[in-house]
């Protein structure tokens, strides 16, 4: 059974199976690797070490090559994803356990692991003019950004409650170096400071929750945590809900869920654009997949527990995040970003409610989360680059700067108005029409009709605010600005192709909407 | 009929499907050389009028093709796997229910597209203009084509942008507020829809019309059956307009372009009343007894309702807009079909669909009539239009006004006109509600939808009264001097319609023959 076990899970690499081997009679504290299945966070994590070394001899005419180190760094890592597809890989296994696995590539690994790098990848592409044009220093910036993603790709793949919180640290330590990256600009620096403090005493909280429940569990390993879980002795049972209850508040601050979301806006007003898209989806995509994992996996012995308090949280997540985009005054400052900030607040709360339906009908309910997540990212990163677009000729970010777009940029209003409708979740934007269906399949499948009723308003107040936008963009732009229409810039290459990728994958999406949606059906985990 | 293979027949129906999506997508492009036309705009509304055209011509081939001696059987169908993850199939077919409005609504179009071909209400583009009207018929269409719950709300939502759209940028005076309201009544009761589509169909395992007719509601609890019809019944109420979810209908007809106004009234309403008979009555016939002596009493008051408005409109001195006068003429008139449909008697459903057609092609050509008044005068305001005297279309353009005193008497329900036969029915079936339902309160509708048609013949005739009717020599203050009769393209795109009318109003055995057996099968359920 074990060698069995062991040829599964190590596949055709030779080395590692004579290592396990080897192991069983004397257990070696040597764990075998796997490099191929951690290639996608080895990758990142290495160029970003490259990149800061070469900083150091870099002249000022070729700094300008590591921005696309980078992005060749990051296009190379999703690659890579796909020699695993099979998802049948898992490596640092415990030598005398080779069940409890640090590292597992199963497919709802790869699946958030394309997501971050993706999406890290179109972040990038939307940097390498931003940070020319704000004079932000090239190497720490992209050293940061790499590291945050190779933090970010291991955190899917992390099974053991050390790895995770190092994954977390790893992906959000240098998130808060990167949205304080606007030299001199006193918003960047305090948003900065607010998103560290908040976040830090987030994770102090969830170290404390871990640290009780390896006193309950003495494991780390999440299917170990699980299975010790069932059977806790009466006395350390509140010890063990205390734990799991402590845990779940770091994750949920990275969702930003109410009532942990008052740092987003002004993180997001504050810190570059590119960024500010970045922290929107692999921000997010870090704080869920981090609850994914320890409630449905670690947890599921206190389901009736988290249950209703992701269901509550989610509820009232998107009733405030839809609350707020709503009463963003178009003519404000900053209120597209606002805007934006506020929605994704909103939408965490759509991504909770597969989870918190997970605890009442099975943890495949998760899929819906996967894939709602997937369509997100795309739509959510193609408004930023749009967004990112239009600062180059208005910088005030303002909603209003959006009236006559078509009339100025017809492709761009377009991927835009197609982009919102994808979040708002209503044709043309089919992807989103049917990820939202699939959430509300998820609570309604749990007997959550409460919740489905509240994300149904939720739904259409969220569609005013998107609609609003979007009927803004077709409007005649007014007279005074009619004349500035002449005048516009080129727009750069690389954020005309990060428009373009994420529109393209949208309406490819919508098209074949079964391409993410099959993660809502059938399971992503292995066991 | 005639014999056409049915993979041709399937070919037509997805088409007729299709076709106008990607006519949109190529009204967008630059034209091709060759068909550049006069000039991009002529171009881009010929291109609108040769797609609309072609889809008219597929589903002509396709009623000509279908099978008329099983019009209960689902024909032309295509069933492929679409997302499997959530059991969503494109599943399209026709039958004798839907036949009826599938080419009403491809007429519609295409006299639509013909109208604004010569006569383009005020706004930005051309291009987009056509755009729009073609993603319109593709939701449309599609409505009344799929039997797959999930692609029947995505139709459903089709259609919200687009009439958006044409009503916010193509409208007239408080278009932006008309048009908002537009948009956000629908889209609260398609969300609640929503839900009640998932309930109904994650219950019953599946999400194809045809399998959860066959089922008949067996497997389904009785509260699972009462929570999706309020649930599915409040979205398709919503559109219908079911009172008192209507008030949106008025404000958004008023501020619509014409043939916004025609497609809206033609069109758009009769997919919530599609919705109740193809979903509701068979897949969920118990929590429909339910609640059908409710909606039947919503629709008898919807009836009245409608009908005094419409009374109060007319009165002189009262400011009344005609468009709004039949907007709120649709209440009523959808009121009739609410009723027939809550009779859940065969009679009744018959009526309802029937009443359906004849609303459509009555209510179409009222619109494009007053629409052209609008345009003449500058305004639908009814007693500046009628002056001192009334406005005396029979004098001053006899044509216009004779079309104009022939929609009206229609529209009241004169026998020998389509729409006699389907409110007569819906209130028959109403008389004689369906085993399990109450029989003094559907008496009690059936003589408030009884009185209903004397009002609605007395708010018609004063219209009439006030519009064709006066002196010419006494014009109105800043009415055009000389008032044009009826032009070329107003001929062409209105006498298809009055031409159905008198048809289906002398040979009701055309579509009821159609509609029966289809109608039969469906209450019958599973048990048939």
């Amino acid at each position: 059974m074990t060698a069995l076990h062991a040829a599964t899970t190590t596949g055709g690499a030779a080395t590692a199976g004579a290592a396990t081997t080897a192991a069983e009679p004397a257990a070696s504290l040597v764990q075998s690797i796997d490099w191929l299945a951690i290639a996608p966070v080895v990758v990142p994590a290495a160029v970003a070490l490259l990149v800061l070394v070469a900083d150091l001899f870099a002249t000022e005419r070729t700094k300008r090559l590591l921005g696309w180190l980078s992005v060749a760094g990051l296009a190379a890592a999703t690659a890579l994803l796909l020699p695993l597809r099979a998802g049948d890989r898992s490596t640092f296994c415990l030598t005398g356990d080779p069940g409890a696995c640090s590292y597992t590539a199963d497919h709802f690994t790869l699946a958030i692991q394309f997501l971050v790098l993706a999406g890290a990848l179109v972040t990038a592409l939307l940097s390498v003019t931003a940070v020319r044009e704000a004079r932000m220093p090239d190497g720490e910036y992209w050293f940061l950004l790499l590291s945050s993603a190779a933090g970010a790709a291991l955190l899917p793949a992390s099974r053991d409650l050390a790895t995770l919180i190092v994954a977390l640290e790893v992906a959000s330590l240098p998130a808060f170096a990167l949205v304080g990256m606007r030299r001199g600009d006193r918003l960047s620096s305090e948003a900065a400071l607010k998103f560290f403090l908040s976040s830090v005493t987030a994770t102090a909280v969830s170290l404390f929750g871990i640290s009780l429940v390896y006193a309950a569990t003495g494991s780390l390993h999440l299917e170990q945590v699980a299975d010790r879980l069932d059977r806790v002795p009466a006395q350390l049972d509140t010890l063990a809900m205390a734990g799991v209850a402590l845990t779940l508040v770091g994750f949920a601050f990275k969702t930003a869920a109410v009532p942990f979301h008052f740092w987003v806006p002004d993180t997001y007003v504050g810190a570059p654009l590119p960024i500010a898209g970045y922290l929107s989806v692999i921000g997010k995509a870090v704080g869920f997949t981090g609850l994914i994992l320890v409630t449905v996996i670690a947890f599921p012995a206190y389901s009736d527990i988290w249950g209703p308090a992701l269901a509550v949280l989610a509820a009232l997540t998107m009733t405030f995040g839809n609350a707020a985009a709503v009463r963003q005054d178009p003519a404000r400052a900053h209120s597209a970003v606002r805007l934006l900030a506020w929605s994704s607040v909103g939408q965490a709360g759509y991504l909770l409610v597969p989870i918190a339906a997970a605890a009442y009908s099975g943890r495949d309910e998760i899929g819906a989360t996967v894939a709602y997540a997937l369509m997100y990212a795309a739509a959510n990163l193609g408004a930023f680059a749009v967004a990112a677009l239009v600062a180059r000729t208005r910088p005030l970010h303002r909603i209003a700067d959006y009236r006559g777009l078509y009339a100025e940029r017809p492709a761009a209003a377009l991927a835009l108005a197609f982009f919102l409708l994808c979040l708002a979740g209503l044709p043309p934007g089919i992807i989103g029409l049917f990820a939202k269906v699939a959430v509300f399949g998820s609570a309604v499948d749990a007997g959550l009709g409460w919740l489905a009723v509240v994300m149904a308003v939720n739904v259409v107040v969220a569609l005013y605010y998107y609609l609003r936008w979007t009927a803004l963009l077709f409007r005649a732009p007014e007279g005074a600005e009619a004349g500035a229409a002449g005048v516009r810039g080129r727009a750069p290459w690389p954020v005309t192709a990060a428009i373009a990728a994420t529109a393209v994958v949208s309406v490819v999406l919508s098209g074949v909407p079964q391409a993410v949606l099959r993660f809502a059906s059938g399971t992503l985990f292995p066991h | 009929m005639i014999d056409i293979s049915p993979s041709v027949m399937q070919f037509l129906l997805a088409f007729a499907v299709a076709a106008p999506l990607l006519g949109a997508a190529a009204a967008l492009l630059p034209p091709p050389p060759g068909l550049k036309g006069k000039n991009p705009r002529q171009a881009v509304l010929r291109h609108g009028v040769t797609v609309t055209g072609a889809v008219l011509a597929a589903v002509l081939a396709l009623a000509a093709g279908f099978d008329h001696d099983q019009p209960s059987r689902f024909q032309a169908t295509t069933d492929i796997s679409w997302i499997p993850a959530l059991n969503v199939r494109i599943h399209l077919g026709v039958d004798g229910i839907s036949l009826p409005l599938l080419v009403m609504t491809a007429l519609l179009f295409f006299l639509c597209a013909l109208y604004s071909y010569f006569k383009l209400p005020a706004g930005p583009s051309a291009k987009a203009f056509t755009a729009l009207l073609l993603v319109l018929e593709t939701g449309t269409l599609a409505t009344f084509a799929v039997l797959d719950l999930m692609l029947f709300f995505l139709a459903f939502e089709t259609v919200l942008i687009p009439m958006y759209f044409l009503i916010a940028r193509w409208g007239g005076d408080r278009r932006q507020a008309a048009a908002w309201k537009f948009i956000l009544y629908t889209l609260l009761g398609s969300v609640v829809m929503l839900l009640g589509l998932l309930l109904l169909g994650l219950h019953a395992g599946t999400f194809d019309m045809t399998a959860l007719a066959a089922d008949g509601g067996r497997g389904l609890t009785a509260t699972t059956q009462l929570l999706a019809v309020l649930a599915i019944g409040a979205g398709l109420a919503v559109k219908t307009p079911m009172w008192p979810l209507h008030s949106w209908l008025p404000d958004a007809h008023t501020a619509a372009p014409t043939v916004g106004s025609v497609l809206l009234a033609g069109v758009l309403l009769k997919m919530g009343t599609y919705g109740f008979v193809r979903i509701l009555l068979p897949a969920t016939p118990d929590g429909m007894e339910a609640v059908a002596p409710y909606l039947g009493a919503f629709g008898a008051v919807g009836i009245l309702y409608g009908s005094l408005a419409c009374l109060w409109l007319a009165r002189k001195g009262n400011k009344g807009d005609l468009k709004r006068l039949i907007a709120y003429s649709s209440v009523g008139h959808m009121g009739f079909v609410l009723l027939g449909i809550a009779s859940m008697t065969p009679t009744g459903v018959n009526g309802a669909l029937f009443a359906n057609i004849a609303h459509g092609l009555i209510t179409g050509l009222l619109f494009f009539l007053v629409g052209s008044l609008k345009e003449r005068y500058n305004t639908a305001d009814l007693d500046t239009l009628a002056g001192a005297t009334g406005a005396a279309l029979y004098g001053r353009a006899p044509r216009l006004g004779a079309l104009l005193a022939f929609a009206a008497v229609a529209s009241l329900g004169l026998p020998g006109l389509a729409g006699f036969w389907g409110e007569m029915l819906a209130l028959f079936g109403a008389f004689d509600p369906a085993e399990g339902l109450s029989r003094p309160a559907f008496l009690t509708w059936t003589a408030m939808g009884a009185f209903g048609t004397l009002l609605t013949a007395a708010y018609l005739l004063v219209v009439v009264r006030r519009v064709c009717m006066g002196d010419p020599a006494a014009q109105p203050a800043g009415g055009p001097a000389a008032l044009a009769d009826v032009r070329g393209y107003e001929f062409a795109a209105w006498t298809p319609l009055v031409a159905l009318t008198v048809l289906a109003g002398l040979w009701p055995a055309l579509l009821l023959g159609l509609t029966d057996p289809a109608v039969q099968k469906l209450l019958a359920g599973g048990k048939a």
